[in-house]
């Protein structure tokens, strides 16, 4: 069973409906103990830093997400909610990944909103994905690179657009709208 | 490098497409689903689905026409069309819409564009611009354009900035429906006055005029409706012309 993390930030039916084109069935769940039981955990997110962590804390989702063994994905807030810190109303974040999460500087247009290719690609999670395949992204914050980064991608700046620390993986793209790449890599993640 | 977004805009009329479409391996062309799907086979970058019926009866069978698009389509979508309180929006973004669009009902409470950026956030905000050039000045009309109202247009975007808008689709009401180009002019004007991405609207009927107003506009997409659905312009080969143009957009493999 795959569980898909309910929480105030989600996107999670568009996650849901994304899984069932692949043939997997999946619960939108806030209950620790079925996601603690599951095969695969998806933690969604659009929406704002300080809410989520507000929320995820007084849920105690916060912990349960550090408990979880089983691989996870988190999804574009989902990675930054993952990070040590976000920039978005000063948030403390999960701290799974060292990395900090900040603002594009205001001399491009933010949000970073469309398709866009890759400049480093590495791991399980991207295999058969070429760097010049293009994914969607709507984000006006982004993860620093660091030695934990996965893949990164330029706009306006070199940023992390995925990152992997020992079972926790991260995209801060959408790979449930990103057409048949997106679909590839969410194939991966559940064949882990 | 971030691409240019090719989109194609549906309208929609009690949950069927309404423009005529005349393509190929569709079996029933008023249905949106199937065009969409084919939409999204050829790469069309984003879809906008316009409900121009938009009455109170006709609420609940645009939501299942939402529902069913986001259980099928696997890129991302806006709906627009009659969208007047967070409610709306609320009940669209529930049913699977990625992006609302709204266009009188922000002129008439500029604070609604505020309203939905603090619930759903910016990035699902697009505020839909109709405007035309009259008596030497740029204007916001509404009411699918039939209203004048005193608003300058690239005031008016600053301001869709200002509140919170995500996203500024930006129809020039001269140049729609005439395939005579986009509106340059107001484009580059807007698109150069705000940091957020403003996709042009009004007038293609060539490829080159989605090269031209990616050369000489910030605009970030180009929509269109009816070169799309009638296959004057088929999505796969303006992408390969834009390309060999040098202007960076997605192929499909």
């Amino acid at each position: 069973m795959i569980a898909i993390i309910k929480y105030n930030a989600g996107n999670t039916q568009s996650v849901q409906n994304a899984l069932s084109r692949l043939g997997y069935l999946s619960v939108i769940t806030d209950e620790p103990e079925t996601i603690l039981k599951a095969d695969k955990v998806i933690f969604p997110g659009v929406g704002e830093a300080s809410s989520a962590m507000k929320y995820l804390r007084e849920k105690g989702l916060d912990k349960t997400i550090l408990s979880i063994t089983k691989p996870m994905l988190g999804i574009c807030l989902g990675l930054q909610l993952m990070c040590k810190s976000s920039e978005e109303n000063d948030t403390d974040c999960l701290g799974i990944f060292k990395t900090k999460v900040k603002r594009f500087p205001s001399f491009g247009i933010v949000p970073h909103m469309g398709w866009n290719n890759f400049n480093v690609l590495k791991g399980d999670l991207f295999r058969s994905i070429k760097k010049t395949e293009d994914v969607y992204y709507v984000h006006s914050y982004y993860a620093e690179i660091n030695e934990e980064t996965i893949a990164s991608c330029d706009y306006i700046l070199p940023f992390a657009s995925a990152i992997q620390k020992d079972n926790y993986y991260a995209t801060q793209f959408h790979p449930e709208k990103s057409a048949g790449v997106g679909e590839q890599i969410l194939k991966n993640f559940l064949e882990l | 490098m971030l691409k240019k977004r090719i989109i194609p805009c549906l309208d929609i009329q009690n949950g069927r497409t309404v423009k005529g479409v005349n393509f190929e391996g569709i079996r029933d062309a008023g249905d949106p689903i199937e065009l969409a799907k084919k939409y999204v086979l050829e790469g069309a970058d984003e879809l906008i689905f316009l409900d121009i019926t938009a009455t109170i009866e006709n609420r609940n069978t645009l939501l299942e026409l939402v529902r069913d698009i986001a259980s099928e389509i696997n890129i991302p979508f806006t709906v627009g069309g009659g969208i007047s309180t967070v409610e709306d929006v609320s009940r669209l973004i529930k049913a699977g819409a990625d992006k609302v669009s709204i266009n009188s009902a922000a002129v008439k409470n500029p604070q609604l564009i505020s309203a939905i950026a603090n619930e759903f956030g910016s990035q699902c905000v697009v505020v839909a611009i109709d405007t035309k050039f009259k008596e030497n000045e740029w204007k916001v009309y509404v009411h699918g354009g039939r209203t004048p109202t005193p608003l300058s247009t690239v005031n008016w975007a600053k301001q869709i900035e200002q509140l919170g808008g995500g996203e500024i689709l930006l129809t020039s009401m001269n140049n729609d429906g005439t395939k005579t180009g986009f509106a340059i002019d107001i484009t580059a004007e807007v698109s150069n006055a705000v940091q957020i991405p403003v996709i042009a609207s009004g007038g293609a009927g060539t490829m080159e005029h989605f090269k031209e107003v990616f050369e000489k506009t910030k605009a970030t997409g180009g929509l269109a409706a009816s070169i799309f659905h009638y296959g004057e312009i088929p999505i796969p080969e303006l992408k390969k012309y834009l390309s060999k143009e040098d202007i960076a957009v997605r192929q499909i493999n």
